[in-house]
């Protein structure tokens, strides 16, 4: 009897969680392929734009993160926990809350409508790094020493030895990255002025805001921007899921 | 033999910066120089310049702390918590529990709670405003409605009572549940099932004695975990606002969360105020930092 009322309201919130995916495929999917040639709004180069984005914000993110992580980790320096500190005060300020200074140094660098000003300043995550550093820190040190003994230089121990090791880590942390830069919504908005430089949220945002919003032909760009996440998300769920159990990231 | 020690320091000092010199360069210019800049521009007359000449003091601060708006935008974002926050822990912790529990299709249960994780809010906006909560007779949340025989609801357009934040705390609630159940899952994992066992054997009879005794306690770390990310998150909540509230005409008055403010002084159609903008970042930045210091000095464990 109570197996019975568990399996039924597992049934029933998985129904009602479906359910705002399958309103959008049904409503969408007439008009799949108009979205590509709608004048208005530059949906398919707001799809390439996010693309360029979300892969060298990923790629960036990953490499420069844990190369600082394992620098902060291993690598012997009499001010290390002074740079740590520093990258720890950091996280008390969420990134939300300064995108007006932010905004600000893109300017200045004119930056505004320009791929650079959508990848860069969000490269250079503190959480990543943190999140690195603590994965390094448990990483086995007879393996390093190991490769110290056949002659590795430091590099050559990150790159032989360290990398190939945690590839797993590695996943998980590049999924929450490419998820998270694929789905970022208020920098976009605020950088990418010109519609050349829109990322596809923006362009979602901008029919959605927009007199009269065309329903069918928003549903059906709504549903081509989940697609490649979906596909992300389904065929790295594992690491996905490990990623956010081991260290919590990817609240937002 | 001093030398050789002091070589293989600064070859130290060298490799570390190597490894960790390209990011602290961009954490100096992407967050430590806009947070300088942004102390600086707050104390200037800084409307559609981010160099300014006309030094105010703390005059914008003034402004700012005495503009309605504002005190309204952190209003706003105390009641969005005070709903969001509770539904939130109760129902990841209700999702974990109910999937920690069964042994067939885990697996697939757990995905399907957990897919919205992987939708924006943008398109998460669009299907409730468009299609659950339109606010016409044919919307699927009215659709529901009618069948108990209620009378539609306007809802984003419904003020009195405030029926719009049924649709933003769902929308959000959607999306975030599932990342939230997996900090619990994770948690439950962790607690040793030879404490249930033990408990059983000592005569702790009903479900509910073992989860006030030893899960509950168990989860102590993860419940302080969802409860401090939620509310950073919802602090910074922005993008359902924009696009659920806001439409062709603009924004309305009401249910404007602080980066919402911020947005439309700072950035917004009206002028772009990037001293006052700059001062409304500084205040929200402290509120927050504060918020944090002290989450985690009154959550620290006992022991």
């Amino acid at each position: 009897m109570r197996s019975l009322a568990r399996w039924t309201a597992l049934v029933l919130t998985a129904a009602l969680f479906l359910l705002p995916f399958a309103v959008l495929v049904a409503k969408g999917w007439p008009a799949l392929a108009d979205v590509f040639t709608y004048k208005e709004i530059p949906f398919a180069r707001s799809l390439l734009n996010s693309a360029v984005v979300a892969i060298a914000q990923t790629v960036g993110q990953v490499v420069l993160c844990s190369l600082a992580g394992y620098g902060l980790a291993r690598i012997p320096y009499r001010h290390a926990a002074k740079v740590l500190y520093a990258v720890v005060a950091t996280l008390m300020v969420p990134t939300a809350v300064t995108f007006v200074p932010s905004f600000v140094v893109v300017s200045s660098l004119g930056w505004l409508s320009d791929l650079r000003g959508l990848v860069v300043p969000g490269l250079f995550s503190a959480v990543n790094v943190f999140l690195f550093r603590q994965y390094f820190l448990d990483f086995p040190v007879p393996l390093e020493e190991a490769g110290r003994l056949d002659g590795l230089s430091r590099w050559g121990v990150y790159w032989r030895v360290v990398v190939p090791n945690s590839t797993a880590f590695l996943a998980a942390i590049a999924v929450i990255d490419f998820i998270g830069s694929w789905n970022q919504f208020l920098w976009p908005l605020v950088i990418a002025q010109d519609s050349s430089t829109w990322t596809v949220q923006v362009a979602l945002s901008g029919l959605l805001t927009a007199q009269n919003p065309k329903t069918t032909l928003l549903f059906a760009a709504a549903t081509v921007s989940i697609l490649p996440i979906i596909l992300v998300f389904t065929v790295l769920q594992r690491y996905l899921v490990r990623g956010i159990s081991e260290t919590g990231l990817g609240g937002q | 033999m001093r030398a050789i020690v002091k070589r293989a320091n600064s070859r130290n000092t060298l490799v570390f910066w190597l490894f960790v010199g390209p990011f602290a360069i961009g954490l100096l210019l992407f967050t430590y120089v806009p947070i300088t800049w942004s102390a600086y521009l707050s104390m200037f007359d800084a409307r559609n310049t981010v160099t300014p000449t006309e030094f105010v003091g703390l005059a914008n601060y003034i402004d700012i702390l005495t503009d309605r708006a504002f005190l309204d935008s952190i209003g706003t974002f105390t009641v969005f918590a005070a709903f969001i926050v509770p539904t939130t822990v109760v129902l990841s912790l209700a999702l974990a529990l109910l999937v920690n529990q069964v042994t067939w299709a885990r697996a697939f249960f757990r995905s399907v709670y957990f897919l919205p994780f992987a939708c924006s809010y943008v398109v998460a906006s669009l299907v409730w405003k468009m299609s659950l909560f339109p606010g016409v007779d044919s919307g699927i949340a009215n659709t529901v409605l009618g069948w108990f025989g209620a009378d539609p609801e306007a809802w984003i357009g419904t003020v009195e009572p405030p029926l719009y934040w049924v649709v933003l705390v769902t929308a959000r609630l959607w999306l975030q549940l599932g990342f939230y159940m997996l900090l619990f899952i994770a948690a439950l994992q962790r607690i040793p099932t030879h404490l249930y066992e033990a408990a059983w054997i000592d005569g702790a009879s009903t479900g509910w004695q073992s989860f006030r005794h030893i899960t509950l306690p168990g989860l102590r770390g993860a419940l302080v975990a969802v409860l401090t990310l939620n509310l950073i998150n919802a602090y910074q909540a922005f993008d359902e606002f924009y696009n659920i509230l806001g439409d062709a005409r603009g924004y309305p008055p009401f249910a404007r969360p602080p980066l919402v403010y911020l947005y439309y002084t700072s950035l917004g159609s009206g002028g772009q105020d990037l001293g006052r903008g700059s001062a409304g970042a500084v205040v929200l930045a402290l509120v927050i930092a504060l918020a944090t210091l002290l989450s985690g000095r009154v959550f620290r464990r006992p022991t």
